[in-house]
């Protein structure tokens, strides 16, 4: 069932994302669900900042006030950067190795559906009682105190699923970029972007198993009967603390990696020069990478491991430092005579720089773990967070999708509106979080739902209350630069920037289906430019025209995520209600049956004949 | 000439530093107004991180002001194309060997402080020096319970101690995770449900005079609805005070005159006795005190750890708890209690002094 150039309708639409298993849908659907919870987490940030606004305010209270703030942790993480970041990885990377997908399509539709449903099984907590509350870390022994609603229940449940996606979508990527590069696109030939997903893949494979043996173990305290985490029958809370932090400093570098990349990336277009010290930015890559995880533990400094262990895990996270100190000088110097033009991408990317310097020196700071003793679990450690992950993660993400956004969607967003989007954004930001370090070192604990008068505190927490505000506003100019270009956005040309160095530029604005006619033939580092600067237009092919090979949808993914999402309902509520354990069994029958219909039924793809082809290269280059 | 500038700018970042931060924060809560050795050395710890990290900020900006003013795109030249670098090795190891110099300078004494701090062992002398002080500290859900084992003591909400000198501290939870913070005084440690995590601290005399005499103390890690409202508070006093205030808590005992008050204290005996004790002197066993002594209560900083201490918050209090402090223990436990009854208990709880 070949789904070319067909005129359809809505719901033929519908179901032609719901059964996708082609990289670009794959990538547009990550961008919705990741923009989508992306706008709740902002709503549940501002919910935050206006409870905070006034002391003794009342705005939003003890136990609601802990929802909030745990599922703006839970979902800013885990269901919009992660998404966001997998999103950008979907859409450009097969591209930029010069290839027609990602090694296993199933796959990677069935990793989005899989988050989607976790997600979707986490969020509906708020209407089942009440979300969880004990945090985006969910320490064991309040998590297991917390037993008057099925919060955390949603939390370990939910989360596993979409981690299973996940995972799914690491494995995914590392075997695409490892075997299906183009002729000629060896490793160190990879745009940076590639690498950063490549080793942001292997952080992946690593990290997440740790947190899915804590939700493992979480799960069964809460709904089978385990002691894992009671200390009175043995178990041990601490344990929790270190699975979580094993795969939750790792995670800090799975989002910040591909950030890293996407604006290496720009740095270097909008620049017109190429990367400097490429072999060094690969190497500071790596090196972050592996030091990712050895420094789990400086979350926990004082969780009392002893002098030993904090000095370790302090000079161990100090050392991290270098690396990216590699990297910033690298685009400080890449742009350095170059002919920069400053497009909203690169507004993101030279603003990234400065704040994202901020984060990364209060991280040093934080290292000191003598010192950490004063910063840990205050607003210092908040402020600190926030700036790494909005001034880096965030920043490359907004700069992505607009840098992107002709390729994913061929139009280009408002150029006007995006820079309106970026002051607006980059002032509420250090509004909202420069400020917070100073009331951690004031002594405002994180996570408290108000404070007294009196304290000093009043001040800052008004300003930083205002920032959040401009950063809303920014997201809503953003929202209406894309209903305005969707509506009557200019078409982008292949080159949509004019500047593009590497293959995804070289094909049309959205690319077809097959991205590459012929696989092309990779001859350096910004293998497009190369091309360019030689006078020539199109790349040059490593194969002759012929049929293209490619997967048939699938509804399976979407019926087997299903499944898990029915199977979640049943377990959580398997202890109040008989019909708990029928309901997570039909679940798993569901999700395990449909898996053995994708093991039986032989699917061999279909072919795009020589001929087709060349009709839907014809009209791409008219178009 | 060079070298001299360099130090000429440290010292003068680290002066107009250190004046900044002291102006920033409250004299009994700022960690940047040190009121004590361990809070010192943390904070000079912070001074040496923010200076060498404030130099890092300010070799970034300058390279990248200069860099965005000086090569951005000029009208005409759209279509120049400029000069396409590989990299430079002379460059590159200059800017990995420099921070890892810094960091080295930040390493050694980040080190040498974290064992300082943890510098616990005149706590576990197998016989204790007389003079050394130690408090165990248990956190609850939303109280702290301080207990003097030497003494044979236990107060709450209110921790009395003196200054200068180093007092220990054994740290525990009886119910989920917290961290007990002093922010002027030193960094905090989590209170475990599994362990028991020893540290010190030291109050200094002088900042105690500037802060009141009171500090102010925090629960660091989230614990629940009323997390942020588990606050308690410090009392630094000269070593012969504190040796004065002990003596009066070991023989302290419930002494009422007032008729209102004794009518609270039949209403108490029959309803709160069962969780709340007394006297400071109390034998059960810790998972027996399900509530905060109240000994004396009277004494106190504030009701509940959070409301002014007077009378009328008090009453408050005991109408209904729940409107206080989301998520309590104590909300339900006692019935519904008529106004006259909240009257005479308050009378009674306030009666309760050893000052």
């Amino acid at each position: 069932m070949s789904t070319l150039a067909r005129k359809k309708g809505v719901g033929a639409v519908i179901w032609d994302y719901l059964t996708t298993v082609d990289h670009k849908k794959i990538a547009h659907l990550y961008l919705i669900a990741g923009g989508l919870f992306f706008i709740m987490g902002g709503i549940e940030a501002l919910l935050i900042r206006i409870q905070l606004a006034k002391p003794n305010n009342d705005f939003l209270v003890g136990g609601l006030y802990n929802q909030v703030l745990t599922m703006h942790g839970t979902t800013m993480i885990f269901l919009a950067a992660m998404p966001l970041v997998f999103a950008m990885m979907n859409a450009v990377v097969p591209i930029q190795i010069g290839a027609r997908d990602v090694a296993f399509p199933f796959l990677n539709a069935l990793g989005f559906w899989l988050f989607f449903f976790g997600g979707l099984f986490l969020n509906c907590s708020w209407f089942l009682g009440g979300a969880p509350d004990a945090g985006w870390t969910s320490y064991a022994s309040l998590s297991l105190e917390s037993k008057a609603t099925h919060g955390i229940d949603f939390y370990v449940l939910g989360l596993q699923i979409s981690g299973f996606g996940t995972i799914m979508g690491g494995i995914n990527f590392l075997v695409t970029i490892i075997n299906m590069r183009a002729p000629g696109m060896t490793y160190m030939r990879m745009p940076m972007f590639v690498w950063a997903t490549f080793v942001t893949s292997a952080l992946i494979l690593f990290a997440f198993p740790p947190l899915t043996v804590g939700f493992i173990f979480m799960m069964m305290d809460r709904l089978f009967g385990g002691n894992f985490f009671n200390p009175a029958a043995g178990g041990n809370t601490i344990i929790w603390e270190h699975l979580f932090w094993i795969f939750g400093h790792p995670e800090v570098y799975i989002l910040v990696l591909p950030a890293f990349g996407i604006f290496s990336e720009i740095f270097a277009t909008f620049s017109k020069k190429r990367l400097f010290g490429y072999s060094s930015m690969v190497f500071a890559t790596v090196l972050i990478g592996f030091l990712g995880f050895m420094v789990w533990a400086h979350h926990m400094f004082t969780t009392g491991m002893g002098p030993v262990a904090n000095a370790i895990f302090a000079v161990a996270t100090m050392a991290i430092a270098v690396p990216t100190g590699i990297k910033i000088f690298n685009w400080l110097f890449t742009m350095w005579g170059g002919n920069i033009r400053f497009t909203t991408p690169m507004h993101y990317a030279v603003a990234f720089i400065p704040s994202f310097v901020m984060g990364g020196v209060t991280g040093v700071m934080n290292a000191a773990a003598a010192a950490d003793y004063q910063y840990h679990d205050s607003y210092f450690v908040v402020a600190h967070f926030h700036y790494v992950i909005v001034g880096g993660v965030v920043f490359a993400l907004l700069a992505g999708s607009h840098y992107w956004w002709p390729k994913m969607f061929g139009k280009m967003l408002n150029e006007t509106l995006g820079k309106i989007t970026f002051w607006l954004f980059f002032i509420g930001f250090h509004l909202t979080f420069f400020i917070q370090h100073f009331l951690g070192l004031m002594g405002m604990p994180r996570r408290v739902f108000t404070y007294l008068p009196n304290q000093g505190w009043e001040t800052g927490n008004l300003i930083s209350t205002i920032g959040a505000f401009f950063m809303a506003a920014a997201t809503v100019i953003l929202l209406i630069n894309i209903v305005i270009t969707t509506v009557k956005g200019e078409k982008a040309e292949a080159d949509a920037w004019g500047d593009g160095r590497t293959l995804e530029w070289a094909v049309s604005s959205p690319p077809p289906v097959y991205n590459f006619a012929q696989t092309p033939l990779v001859r350096g580092l910004d293998a497009y430019w190369i091309e360019k600067m030689e006078g020539k237009k199109e790349l040059t092919p490593a194969e002759p025209l012929g049929d293209i090979h490619m997967p048939n949808s699938s509804f399976l993914p979407f019926i087997i995520s299903f499944g898990l999402f029915v199977a979640a309902f049943g377990f959580t509520y398997h202890n109040d209600h008989s019909w708990g354990l029928p309901v997570g069994i039909i679940g798993l029958l569901i999700t395990f049956g449909s898996m053995f219909l994708r093991s039986v039924i032989d699917d061999h793809g279909f072919h795009i004949h020589k001929e087709e082809v060349l009709e839907l290269e014809k009209k791409g280059a008219k178009a | 000439m060079k070298k001299w500038l360099r130090n000429w700018r440290l010292f003068s970042l680290f002066s107009v530093m250190a004046l900044l931060l002291a102006g920033c924060g409250k004299p009994f809560l700022s960690t940047l107004q040190p009121a004590g050795e361990v809070a010192d050395m943390q904070y000079s710890l912070m001074l040496l991180s923010t200076a060498i990290m404030v130099l890092v900020i300010v070799v970034v900006t300058i390279i990248f002001v200069y860099v965005v003013i000086r090569f951005r795109q000029r009208k005409g030249e759209e279509n120049k194309i400029p000069k396409q670098v590989e990299g430079s090795h002379k460059l590159e190891i200059i800017w990995t060997v420099i921070p890892i110099i810094l960091l080295l300078i930040l390493a050694v004494p980040t080190v040498s402080a974290t064992f300082k701090l943890a510098d616990v062992k005149p706590m576990n002398k197998e016989k204790r020096d007389k003079d050394t002080l130690v408090v165990n500290v248990r956190a609850n859900l939303y109280w702290w319970e301080f207990e003097y084992p030497d003494y044979g003591v236990i107060t709450s909400q209110d921790l009395v101690v003196p200054t200068n000198e180093r007092v220990y501290f054994n740290l525990k939870a009886s119910d989920v995770k917290h961290s007990f913070w002093i922010p002027a005084v030193g960094g905090k440690m989590d209170t475990n449900t599994e362990n028991k995590n020893q540290f010190w601290l030291e109050f200094d005399q002088k900042a105690a005079d500037k802060a009141g005499g009171v500090f102010y103390g925090k629960c660091a890690e989230l614990c629940g609805p009323s997390h942020a409202l588990m606050d308690f508070k410090v009392k630094a006093v000269p070593r012969k005070e504190f040796d004065q205030w002990i003596e009066k808590m070991k023989n302290a005992k419930p002494v009422v005159t007032d008729p209102v008050a004794k009518q609270g204290e039949a209403i108490f005996n029959k309803s709160c006795i069962g969780c709340h004790a007394v006297t400071p002197v109390d034998k059960r066993p810790e998972q027996a005190r399900t509530a905060p002594n109240l000994a004396n209560f009277g004494d106190r900083e504030r009701i509940a750890g959070i409301l002014d201490h007077n009378e009328e918050n008090l009453k408050k209090w005991l109408r209904n708890p729940e409107s206080v402090k989301p998520g309590n223990k104590m909300t339900g436990t006692y019935g519904k209690l008529t106004e006259e009854q909240i009257n005479a208990l308050a009378k009674y709880l306030m009666s309760l002094k050893v000052e």
